[in-house]
């Protein structure tokens, strides 16, 4: 169990960056990272009640997933999908190349 | 060199002996619902580009998903189908990752609570052995879109039609031995979901689609390292790239390597499988429960209704053929492999001999809609049909080899076998007085064979029926012939 006041280091928030494609200036990281770990420390709290016999909560207004009947009602709206595009053509969105 | 010939299948002979190989499979299943599976968007085929895009679809702020019941119904069903747990309460995840064809920035998908937990099928072999592969899990995800490459040098064009399809992912355990048994539990697979209705298994339009996890190892020992070939969409291919992706292993591995555990393609011009993607960190998914989506949770009786209302399935419609119509299980197990077969076996059999029904059925229409590059639903004979050819040979208006030529008029004109038989007066001469005539025609045209006939012989016997069915133009029946010929050369 790692020290609650280094949960994260930077090379963490430089995987985290990568993955959600954050370009985060390097004078920032360090910041970034004592950020992120008071905010995972504060969290942590939470560590310290027992919950070994509570089910998870997944809803505090007891409310169902509501589920709708297989119907069509909704697309059609082609103009409206590709408005904020910054490039389309033909009825497509246009990205800058991606092959992997 | 060492002697391949006697390898079972699943087993490569190397320099240091032989390997095994364990795969596992990841079938996607698109679910045939009319609508996806969070929106109300239309999941069908082939539409303009972005034509069945919602608000939600493309991930517009402030958009929320609302699950599609019937969706969740054939997860259900197809979980019943597949003998397995069905879980009562589960969870959608968000499975995070970076792609131009998937605007949300993450797949809602199950991760740690599916809808459907282990199960087991029976899956038929070719030699007529069968054996038993594990179900891991079956949950509800969704697809992602349809990136076109090669419109542009320099751009990729994106069209958001199949996101957010629904899809069932299908999950193996690693009992699978050989790529021949990949390629037959895909094919049970692809036929009970066709039973149930809940894909109509369509590999051409990506109806169907195959992860392969594959690795090697001596026989006995641990599982060796995996690689996963992405996106196969032929029984064929899965076979193909499994065996070659296998033997690259065993080659690494006998030159002293080791198998990078990593996602591979394969590709179908050279037949072999490369790498796709190398990023170490490709795979961090990040996975998380949706906050857009409570629990899904249905009641035990729900689900009975379901299980009620499950067509007869494969395996035990199987059983019921060879007791009901006395056929092999071996031609029932191609009858049942689809639907509709059976279902053209039982009205064609109905009341008729089931035996002969079969091999009309499985060795004659089959080989002419083959030969005629014909779909079984584009077969120019009916089940009624065939039935009554059945008919015909068994109360013996025709005789096989005469039904044959009215099989190929059926195949040619599309009518009723008795219609041709009655236009081109091919019913059969069983009547003794009119065999008698054509017999004593045989025998003055040939009064020298009936004399080396009677002097011992006897061989020419064939030869005279031979003479008597030519004369009848194939009509006479062969049995009253035979009779009635004995008993006047004696």
């Amino acid at each position: 169990m790692p020290n609650k006041d280094t949960i994260v280091d930077v090379p963490t928030v430089n995987k985290i960056a990568r993955l959600c494609r954050l370009d985060i200036p390097e004078v920032n990281k360090e910041s970034l990272t004592n950020d992120l770990n008071n905010i995972l420390g504060f969290v942590a709290q939470l560590d310290e009640v027992d919950t070994s016999n509570v089910e998870p909560l997944a809803s505090v207004t007891g409310h169902k997933l509501p589920l709708r009947s297989d119907d069509v009602n909704d697309g059609n709206i082609e103009d409206l999908v590709l408005k904020n595009a910054p490039e389309s053509s033909s009825g497509f969105f246009v990205v800058p190349k991606v092959i992997e | 060199m060492n002697d391949t010939s006697n390898l079972k299948p699943g087993h490569i002979q190397g320099e240091t002996g032989i390997w095994e190989m364990v795969i596992g499979l990841e079938i996607h299943a698109q679910i045939s619902s009319k609508s996806k599976l969070f929106s109300g968007a239309s999941a069908s085929f082939g539409s303009e580009a972005n034509r069945n895009v919602s608000l939600v679809d493309a991930a517009m702020p402030g958009m929320l998903p609302v699950i599609n019941e019937f969706c969740v119904e054939q997860a259900v069903k197809t979980g019943l189908a597949l003998n397995a747990k069905i879980n009562n309460v589960s969870v959608f995840d968000r499975k995070n990752y970076f792609y131009a064809d998937l605007p949300q920035g993450y797949q809602i998908s199950q991760f740690t609570k599916p809808i459907v937990g282990e199960g087991e099928i029976i899956v038929d072999l070719d030699d007529g052995e069968q054996t038993t592969i594990g179900i891991e899990r079956l949950h509800l995800e969704q697809d992602a879109g349809k990136s076109l490459h090669d419109q542009h040098p320099t751009k990729s064009y994106i069209d958001l039609n199949r996101t957010g399809v629904a899809l069932m992912e299908i999950v193996s355990k690693p009992d699978i031995r050989s790529p021949q048994e990949a390629g037959a539990y895909v094919k049970k697979i692809r036929s009970i979901l066709r039973y149930i209705g809940a894909c109509d298994g369509n590999m051409e339009e990506g109806s169907l689609r195959a992860d392969c996890n594959v690795s090697v190892r001596k026989s006995g020992e641990e599982f060796g390292t995996r690689c996963e070939i992405k996106n196969l969409n032929s029984i064929r291919f899965i076979i193909q790239a499994i065996q070659s992706e296998a033997e690259r292993q065993v080659d690494i591995l006998e030159e002293g390597g080791t198998i990078d555990q990593e996602t591979r393609l394969f590709d179908t011009s050279t037949g072999e499988t490369r790498s796709m993607r190398s990023k170490e960190d490709a795979h961090d998914y990040r996975y998380f429960p949706d906050p857009d989506l409570l629990p899904l949770e249905f009641s035990e009786s729900w689900v009975q209704d379901i299980k009620e209302k499950l067509p007869e399935l494969p395996d035990s419609l199987k059983k019921r053929l060879v007791k009901d119509f006395g056929i092999t299980s071996y031609d029932a197990s191609i009858l049942v492999e689809e639907k509709d077969y059976v279902d053209f076996y039982q009205q064609a059999a109905n009341g008729r001999d089931g035996k002969l029904t079969a091999n009309w059925m499985i060795t004659e229409l089959f080989g002419a809609l083959k030969k005629d590059n014909l779909s079984f639903s584009e077969s120019p004979i009916t089940s009624e049909n065939l039935g009554e050819l059945i008919s015909l040979i068994s109360n013996g208006t025709i005789s096989g080899k005469i039904a044959k030529e009215v099989f190929s008029e059926m195949m040619k004109s599309k009518k009723s076998p008795s219609e041709i038989v009655k236009e081109k007066g091919l019913e059969q001469v069983s009547d003794d007085t009119e065999i008698l005539k054509l017999i004593d025609q045989v025998i003055s045209d040939n009064q020298d064979k009936v004399n080396e006939y009677l002097s011992g012989k006897d061989k020419l016997f064939g030869f005279f029926v031979g003479q008597v069915m030519k004369l009848s133009q194939g009509k006479a029946n062969p049995g009253v012939v035979n009779k009635l010929l004995k008993e006047k050369l004696k």
